[in-house]
């Protein structure tokens, strides 16, 4: 039915956005003209220019209303949905005790110079997060937190010496893409580290991250903002079951294993 | 210079207060005496650069790390640099100590501990190689006051403290004149991350970095000069700041002191908590670099804002008077006089907490009344800054005003777009505008705000306070083994923002040893000497 729809100001179909910028021209009548132009070519018909300023001597900000002509197909819509069912902190625990048979260990970590462990915590600690406690709550998970600024050769020997089966990555900072970078080079060295299918899960979370880029990062599983423990812990579960039976068996006669 | 405080407005009992100021006491000064008789390569290393070592090698290791390793390979480093440096070029060795750190790269040089009176006259060389780099430091203290006399303070309080990173100095230099045309009396540079955990000072200006500019002495000399040039078009003296922090804090210090930085971010556990950096490293750096910016008349800004984005901001503001307290005891310490205290505290409480804006008054207040007379920095929100920048924008007005009601000295100028994206051009602007509009509107708000007595914020200022004597007692009253303290056994099982640090770990630690008898290091018998920041 309604499968194309336009943005609402207050009225439905009216298509009213509303976008801020600055260009790099001082203010004047030319620049102000210049604004509705991008405006108009970002779509925007008519556009309203509603507030300019200067911004220091050589830059113009611009606050621009106007509706927008565009349309979106509500059918090539594409997003990451859950692809495992959400479950209770028990059920998560007796699925561990029946598919591991041992608690499953977590290894969580921000790497590189990233000191906001912010959204680590909230995944891990007791006190969790959205009403929801963390994954240290969870009788069958035991996890290790390293906290903030693990470098990953260090998080890499000690997810080995945890034997880690999952190892959950926080990355808020994003400048200069430092949350890509951090990831790719932590998911490297896994990869490197571990004998391949052997890597622990790989599971990064923040709030810039696409979910959809698990393949150019390394990883099995982005989570992004507002993500709650149970989502966590239910997606380890449903991905450690999936892995499993190769994983327990061949798991028990490193139990001894010296690291090198 | 001073900072006017306003009028003590909260009912603090005086008994408490010199309770809390004894229990601190108690608790640093061992920590003091450890720091008193350790040294690290990173001091050494600072001493290096005041004697005027400087430059690197082609690979870009500065020469002092040479000069400092070739040393401890012959002679350990429980001496000090100071006297087989200075041995070796009366020995003949090489001409200068530029040449004797490159041939000492090379294995060339063999390094002894001289005795008797070799030793003295070692150690007199060595006095006077490092006079010149405290000369220096005077002469830039001299300027700065000459130039904040000629130019001006700023006009308002508190003070506007921007922060400029592009990562290339260049752009650095024209974004943070553009700032202060437009309101900003503070620069802060950031540095590139992870600086921090490098070893040693990288050399000369820098045109790359990562979400942040290299620390060089290049750097501080280029950027000093471009606010050297705006301060005398705008007529206000704008005040740069840098980071004092890592494993290179000594050394930064010292080259800060020479370049004439104003303010330097220099925190007494920051480190060890957030960096990982051991603890006896960090605070024996931490006491050599306070000296050096007591000397130097730089004021400090203490990192007490990043205990509330780890822990929950209300339950843990006493954390926040913890470490304030224990960041002025060991600033004066080592020289630090009231006004260079910019001890820290920010504006984190969850806005969702009912009366959260009241709360935040009590603290700041809190924070105002237990140090009148130092230039308290007052922080933005961070943590509760989502993606809905207009309710950022919201926050930030209510940061700039609790500000200016509380009477801070130094306000570190909120983005809407925290947590988003580096901040645009047009962020910046609009974030000028939102203090501008609040300190225009409510600037003088101290001479009417005086909450009641046993309302709302009184007491809630008085329970904060009393639980920070509660934990001060409770970390005091620790057993601690022989060689370690009560407060790094708190700080070994997580007191401090929930990080476990134990002294025995951490980041740095094989750059520590402990002094041996007759360890000789003249700049800090200089910094102790000479008159501990007093003005020379």
């Amino acid at each position: 039915m309604n499968d194309v729809i336009r943005p609402y100001g207050d009225t439905t179909g009216d298509g009213m956005v509303q976008v801020s910028f600055t260009l790099p021209i001082p203010h004047d009548k030319r620049a102000e003209g210049a604004a509705l132009q991008l405006a108009t070519k970002m779509g925007l018909i008519p556009a309203m220019l509603v507030h300019a300023t200067p911004m220091g001597a050589s830059h113009t900000f611009f606050v621009v209303y106007g509706s927008a002509t565009h349309l979106v197909d509500l059918d090539a819509v594409q997003v990451v949905d859950r692809d495992y069912p959400l479950l209770s902190a028990k059920d998560v625990n007796l699925s561990i005790k029946k598919s591991l048979r041992r608690p499953l260990v977590v290894v969580g970590a921000c790497i590189g110079t990233d000191a906001h462990t912010v959204g680590i915590d909230a995944i891990l600690n007791i006190k969790g997060f959205a009403g929801e406690k963390g994954l240290e709550y969870y009788s069958e998970i035991q996890v290790v937190n390293l906290g903030a600024q693990v470098l990953v050769p260090d998080l890499v020997e000690k997810a080995r010496a945890a034997h880690a089966d999952a190892v959950l990555v926080s990355q808020v900072v994003t400048q200069r893409d430092a949350h890509i970078h951090n990831t790719t080079t932590m998911s490297a060295a896994f990869r490197e580290a571990y004998p391949s299918g052997k890597v622990p899960l790989l599971v990064v979370g923040g709030p810039r991250f696409d979910e959809s880029a698990t393949n150019e990062l390394g990883v099995d599983r982005i989570f992004g903002r507002g993500t709650t423990p149970s989502e966590v812990a239910s997606y380890l579960v449903h991905a450690m079951s999936s892995r499993a039976p190769q994983r327990a068996s061949k798991r028990q006669p490193k139990a001894k294993e010296v690291k090198p | 210079m001073n900072s006017p405080a306003p009028p003590p407005v909260l009912d603090l009992d005086p008994a408490v207060v010199q309770r809390a100021r004894e229990l601190t006491q108690r608790l640093g000064q061992p920590v003091v005496d450890i720091a008193r008789s350790h040294t690290t390569v990173s001091v050494e290393r600072a001493m290096l650069r005041l004697a005027g070592l400087s430059g690197a090698d082609h690979e870009r290791v500065p020469w002092v790390n040479h000069l400092a390793e070739a040393v401890r390979a012959d002679v350990g480093l429980e001496h000090g640099l100071a006297l087989p440096v200075w041995d070796a070029l009366r020995r003949g060795e090489a001409s200068d100590l530029l040449t004797l750190a490159q041939r000492s790269s090379a294995g060339a040089v063999t390094f002894r501990l001289p005795e008797k009176g070799e030793r003295t006259s070692a150690a007199r060389a060595a006095t006077a190689a490092v006079r010149p780099g405290m000369k220096k430091m005077d002469q830039q203290r001299r300027a700065r006051e000459r130039l904040i006399k000629r130019h001006g303070d700023p006009e308002q309080r508190p003070w506007i403290y921007l922060i400029v990173a592009t990562g290339d100095i260049y752009e650095d230099m024209e974004q943070s004149k553009a700032a202060a045309r437009d309101g900003a009396d503070i620069i802060a540079v950031i540095r590139s991350t992870g600086q921090s955990l490098l070893d040693y000072v990288p050399e000369g200006a820098t045109r790359e970095g990562f979400a942040g500019t290299y620390a060089t002495q290049e750097n501080f000399r280029l950027m000093r000069a471009a606010l050297d040039e705006v301060s005398a078009e705008l007529g206000r003296y704008i005040r740069l700041t840098n980071y004092a922090s890592g494993l290179c804090m000594p050394e930064i210090a010292a080259l800060a002191g020479m370049e004439r930085l104003d303010m330097m971010l220099n925190d007494s556990m920051y480190g060890i908590l957030f960096r990982d950096i051991n603890p006896i490293r960090t605070f024996v750096d931490q006491r050599f670099s306070r000296q050096v910016h007591a000397r130097a008349g730089i004021i400090i800004n203490t990192g007490e804002d990043n205990y509330l984005t780890t822990a929950d901001a209300v339950q843990a503001a006493h954390t926040v008077t913890v470490s304030q307290l224990m960041n002025e005891f060991f600033g004066k310490e080592a020289g630090l006089e009231d006004w260079q205290l910019g001890l820290g505290h920010a504006f984190e409480i969850n806005p969702e907490v009912p009366e959260s804006f009241r709360l935040e008054l009590a603290h700041a207040l809190l924070a105002r009344q237990l140090f009148p007379d130092a230039p308290l920095k007052w922080m933005p929100p961070t943590k509760h800054m989502t993606g809905d920048i207009f309710k950022g924008y919201l926050l930030d007005g209510f940061f700039n005003l609790a500000g200016a009601m509380t009477g801070q000295s130094i306000l570190l100028v909120g983005m809407m777009t925290e947590a988003v994206v580096t901040p645009f051009l047009s962020d910046r602007g609009l974030a000028l505008s939102n203090v501008r509009y609040v300190l225009k509107a409510a600037g003088n708000f101290t001479e009417d705000f005086s909450p009641p007595p046993n309302g709302f914020i009184q007491n809630r200022s008085r329970e904060v306070l009393g639980e920070a004597v509660d934990l001060l007692d409770h970390i005091t009253s620790q057993d601690a083994p022989a060689g370690s303290t009560p407060l790094l056994e708190a700080i070994a099982i997580g007191t401090f923002g929930h990080m476990k640090r134990p002294a025995t770990a951490g980041k740095g630690l094989e750059g520590v040893a402990i002094k041996a008898e007759g360890y000789c290091n003249p700049a800090i018998d200089l910094l102790e000497a000479d008159g501990w920041g007093s003005a020379p």
